[in-house]
């Protein structure tokens, strides 16, 4: 059964699953900046941030008891996958058009 | 104690691998440690007791979306090298931008706590005894929830069409089937009265109209006799 999981073993608590997650999404955020040209690691990097958001969603599922926390995680898994076709779908045809994914080629666009 | 070693080690290689993305030279490393984070991911998820989710994210990620990653990194011919120019230049403010965030994140989680009657407010207790975490989820994605779950399928028909629509385009050489035409088309097909025994040799070859022909429908529209035959 799920729910003693993670509730019964007293080695293994919420603060760890939190932690994971915090540094998850540091690393993400560290992506973002650090990959300033590609776009498609960018990408990546918001796929990082999102699985930090699900860890914490069954991290806290799991020590509540509550189930709606991993319903809700299956909704951010869709977003995501809906926002990485998408961005990929928006990269290729930039790439198309004018042979570059850098992004502050992109930033031109505005205006 | 074995699910505490399993634990440190799942979270250790997941966030080697999330920094492995994140620093990678290659992009297609990038990926390949991203599948990686994934996978040690939903060993994390079934550890926590949600395998349901953990299976729907190798599925899905590793599946569909790392793989999806994997044919554009591959499909785009990119000069990887060049993308890499700012990466010391953005090094030491992406550092203080995440050290702060991290410190932030840790005065968080070292002084939160769960409200008093937090179990009172739960939305969908996890069932008693004997129900699996896919059946329980089952129960209660199509009753409960079931309008997010029509409006989690709807997200993702929009996101189809989106890329469907973004990425098609109208090449001017391609030749195409239009069936308008073919159907539209006088004259290829007629009936004729062919005595037995007569063969291509005195019958002739029929041959259908060249598009000039085609285009002055006159001559045509005189007679099938005066048309497709060389002689009578």
């Amino acid at each position: 059964m799920g729910t003693a999981g993670a509730t019964t073993d007293m080695t293994i608590g919420l603060s760890h699953y939190l932690t994971v997650g915090a540094i998850l999404l540091v690393l993400g955020i560290l992506g973002i900046f650090l990959n300033r040209k590609n776009v498609i690691v960018i990408l990546m990097s918001v796929e990082l941030i999102l699985l930090s958001v699900n860890l914490n969603f069954v991290a806290f599922s799991a020590a509540l008891g509550d189930l709606a926390g991993q319903v809700f995680a299956m909704f951010v898994l869709t977003v995501a996958a809906a926002e990485a076709a998408i961005g990929l779908a928006i990269v290729v045809v930039y790439f198309r058009n004018t042979g570059s994914i850098e992004v502050e080629d992109i930033s031109t666009l505005r205006g | 104690m074995i699910t505490a070693f399993a634990f440190y080690a799942f979270a250790a290689v997941l966030i080697a691998s999330a920094a492995m993305v994140v620093t990678s030279r290659n992009p297609v490393h990038s990926v390949l440690f991203l599948i990686l984070a994934f996978f040690n991911a939903a060993a994390l998820f079934l550890i926590a007791g949600a395998e349901f989710l953990a299976m729907i994210l190798v599925i899905v990620y590793v599946g569909a979306v790392a793989v999806l990653f994997l044919f554009v990194v591959m499909m785009l011919d990119v000069d990887f090298t060049r993308m890499r120019e700012g990466f010391q230049r953005y090094a030491p403010l992406g550092a203080v931008v995440g050290a702060i965030l991290f410190l932030e994140l840790a005065f968080v989680i070292g002084a939160w706590t769960f409200a008093g009657d937090a179990e009172e407010l739960r939305l969908s207790p996890m069932p008693a005894g004997g129900v699996s975490n896919a059946e329980a989820i089952g129960r209660i994605l199509y009753t409960d929830y079931v309008y997010l779950f029509q409006a989690a399928g709807l997200v993702l028909l929009v996101a189809m069409i989106g890329a469907i629509v973004l990425t098609l385009r109208e090449r001017p050489g391609t030749r195409r089937q239009d069936i308008a035409a073919q159907i539209g088309r006088a004259g290829t097909v007629n009936l004729r009265a062919v005595p037995s025994g007569a063969g291509l040799a005195s019958l002739g070859i029929e041959r259908p109209p060249s598009p000039e022909e085609e285009r002055r429908p006159a001559p045509v529209a005189v007679g099938h006799d005066g048309h497709g035959g060389g002689h009578h």
